[in-house]
């Protein structure tokens, strides 16, 4: 078992021909996923890497039953090709492009609400799980297959923690980059439910930032609702108020959007809250009994 | 991307907003020129991308044009935690009857624009919220179906407004959410929205904040930036593509992926350090981007060690440390400079590092322990020559 993307995965590549698409797509393909069309409009009836590249997303599934797909669009059309994807019946989406701008998100997560889909981002790393399905860009030798879910609003955050846990010997079922946009598809919360439900994930690492308070609302869920063991991070506590921290997300502004706030709210619902990232691994192991 | 009041005023007039009429003034006499024009009582306002102005005695209310120039003489050049004034707007003044509180914000949970109205306006909307927070309105607005108008007549009416205030406050409801989405605002906030003594709803002082990620189809207000406000490192930065942002600390940090790079920066605070910045120089290995990032984070005189915080994903780091040496050897650094390298491929880049490295590199294993070594360092060369 893993949460999101498994053996099952049919997956569609949108920018399959664009420099990312294309170096990523080879990526996964190596990892075993099974990505059985790209889409790239006017390119139609080409092939890459051995994939049919289609000009638009219904003719794709039409043609391959994709049921997932994974967005490698420039800003200003990522949008469009989100919708392009729900409209087409995509079960899961990631959307690994940075820079769309907020509006476009909002229209976006509004027309979500009418379908039966997952979005993943946008500005995320994706969803990955080891010797199962790769949907991402992550890089893939750090993994190893096992019981610990990951999930994170940064990438090379979640891959430092992971390198951490894998060196000890602590597998992943799924890592989960959710995004570091002021408003992404899927949050915490929705996640914490899939590992909770997922019976192969026996702990789950939390990886948050400043901005926003998903961090809080997260930390109720995990105390009302979840029984699996929870180990947070949250990173920024000398970020200045104001300044953007690299991803659009990360940014002070306000009392609920501090690490000190978030880190308080995870302590004070029982969380094990880590202080730095190799304590991250070491709180997974004491909360696994190793 | 924060707009100075001048500029967002004149955006906002432009969706329908009422303003009072206003000059910008570079010096003391375009002040007094302006307030001479404008006649009776005016304000002098301090332009600055910040808060708190009115307490730092950015704002005076003048009523003629020899008292319009002292002001000005005395707020120009002021430093206003941290932002140097550098022009003043003036502007005519009117009688007020009564203060209102109005913005529009992006709820992140909720996924939408968010209203917020108080007829408690003129003060800290945030301080309001604490103590009173039965007096604000708050609405959320589908994004796909825009503001309805039974959604302002509820905010006005649930206000208990009436008469010339209702419709007022009602048209710049309109104005505004209009604004906010033509703007692809994150914000725009209204404080104080006026009821004057003749019935007229004026927007006396506003905030504008303009989503970075949409200014590729707002050119006109991305010319509006104000390259000479900026810091000059993140200026640079800005324009070869970086994510810096400059702190005041003397250890100097870069590393790969905005969340390492925090996580990097809080290290150093733990270990004793002081962070000099926040720099993030993507993934890749590209030596002209890292020389770039290195030239940059050094430029500031108050860096005495920098730690390179790396952690090899699809990047291999061997290439990352191959990319390095080159940035260092092409940037000609004598700072000491504290590498960690980890992921994949970190041992081979560990041994790169160590058989080629000059003198004022270290390298070290754990982020925990790269951390520690930087502060030392940039300890170590206060010490040696004096604390410069």
């Amino acid at each position: 078992m893993a949460i999101l993307v498994d053996s099952g995965t049919r997956l569609l590549v949108q920018g399959i021909t664009g420099r990312e698409g294309a170096f990523h797509t080879g990526r996964m393909l190596e990892s075993g996923t099974n990505v059985v069309a790209g889409v790239t409009p006017g390119k139609g009836g080409q092939n890459h890497d051995g994939i049919p590249v289609f000009d638009t997303v219904a003719g794709a599934v039409a043609e391959t039953g994709a049921n997932a797909s994974v967005i490698f669009v420039p800003p200003p059309f990522a949008a469009d090709a989100v919708f392009e994807s729900l409209d087409s019946g995509m079960g899961t989406i990631c959307c690994i492009t940075e820079g769309i701008p907020v509006h476009d998100m909002m229209r976006v997560a509004d027309f979500i609400g009418t379908k039966e889909a997952t979005l993943i981002g946008p500005n995320c790393p994706g969803v990955l799980s080891p010797g199962k399905s790769n949907v991402s860009i992550m890089p893939r030798d750090i993994f190893t297959p096992g019981n610990v879910g990951v999930v994170s609003r940064s990438g090379t955050l979640t891959y430092q923690i992971v390198n951490e846990l894998t060196q000890r010997g602590i597998g992943q079922s799924t890592a989960v980059g959710i995004g570091g946009d002021p408003i992404i598809g899927t949050n915490f919360i929705e996640i914490l439910g899939k590992f909770e439900e997922d019976p192969e994930t026996e702990c789950v690492v939390m990886i948050g930032e400043i901005g926003g308070n998903a961090e809080q609302l997260a930390a109720a869920y995990v105390q009302n609702e979840m029984k699996t063991p929870v180990v947070a991070y949250i990173a920024g506590f000398t970020a200045p108020e104001g300044k953007t921290m690299g991803h659009a997300g990360a940014i002070v502004s306000g009392g609920e959007s501090t690490a000190e706030a978030k880190s308080e709210a995870l302590r004070g619902a029982g969380i094990r809250a880590a202080t730095n990232p190799s304590e991250v691994a070491e709180l997974v192991a004491e909360a696994l009994g190793r | 991307m924060d707009l100075y009041e001048y500029q967002g005023k004149e955006l906002l007039r432009s969706y329908g907003l009422e303003t009072l009429p206003g000059v910008v003034a570079g010096t003391p006499e375009e002040a007094a020129r302006a307030a001479e024009t404008l006649g009776g009582t005016v304000a002098v306002k301090a332009q600055v991308l910040i808060g708190g102005r009115g307490k730092a005695g950015g704002i005076a209310v003048v009523h003629n044009a020899t008292e319009a120039r002292e002001a000005a003489e005395r707020i120009l050049g002021m430093d206003i935690r941290g932002h140097t004034v550098r022009r003043v707007y003036v502007e005519g003044g009117a009688e007020i009857e009564k203060e209102y509180y109005l913005s529009i914000t992006v709820d992140r949970a909720a996924k939408r624009p968010l209203i917020l109205f108080s007829t408690e306006g003129g003060v800290d909307i945030e301080e309001v919220a604490e103590t009173k927070p039965e007096a604000i309105v708050r609405t959320h607005v589908d994004p796909l179906l825009g503001l309805l108008p039974y959604q302002v007549r509820e905010i006005v009416f649930s206000a208990g407004l009436t008469g010339d205030a209702a419709k007022g406050v009602g048209r710049t409801l309109n104005s505004l959410y209009k604004a906010f989405e033509g703007l692809d605002a994150s914000l725009v906030e209204i404080n104080p929205l006026v009821l004057t003594k003749d019935g007229h709803v004026l927007t006396l002082d506003s905030k504008v904040t303009v989503d970075d990620s949409s200014l590729y189809r707002h050119t006109d207000i991305a010319d509006l930036h104000d390259v000479e406000a900026a810091d000059p490192q993140e200026q640079r930065a800005q324009e070869v593509g970086l994510q810096y942002v400059k702190l005041d600390g003397n250890v100097g940090i870069l590393g790969n992926g905005a969340g390492l790079v925090m996580s990097t920066l809080d290290v150093v605070a733990q270990a004793g350090g002081k962070p000099a910045n926040f720099c993030d120089v993507g993934g890749g290995a590209d030596a002209e981007k890292i020389s770039t990032a290195l030239d940059i984070v050094t430029s500031n005189e108050q860096v005495e060690s920098v730690l390179f915080n790396i952690f090899g994903g699809i990047t291999r780091g061997d290439e990352v440390a191959r990319g390095l040496l080159s940035a260092i050897e092409r940037t000609g650094i004598e700072l000491p400079i504290v590498v960690r390298l980890d992921g994949t491929n970190a041992e081979e880049g560990r041994r790169i590092l160590a058989e080629n490295t000059p003198d004022n590199v270290h390298t070290e294993e754990t982020m925990l322990d790269a951390a520690r070594r930087a502060v030392e360092l940039a300890r170590g060369t206060r010490d040696s020559d004096g604390g410069r």
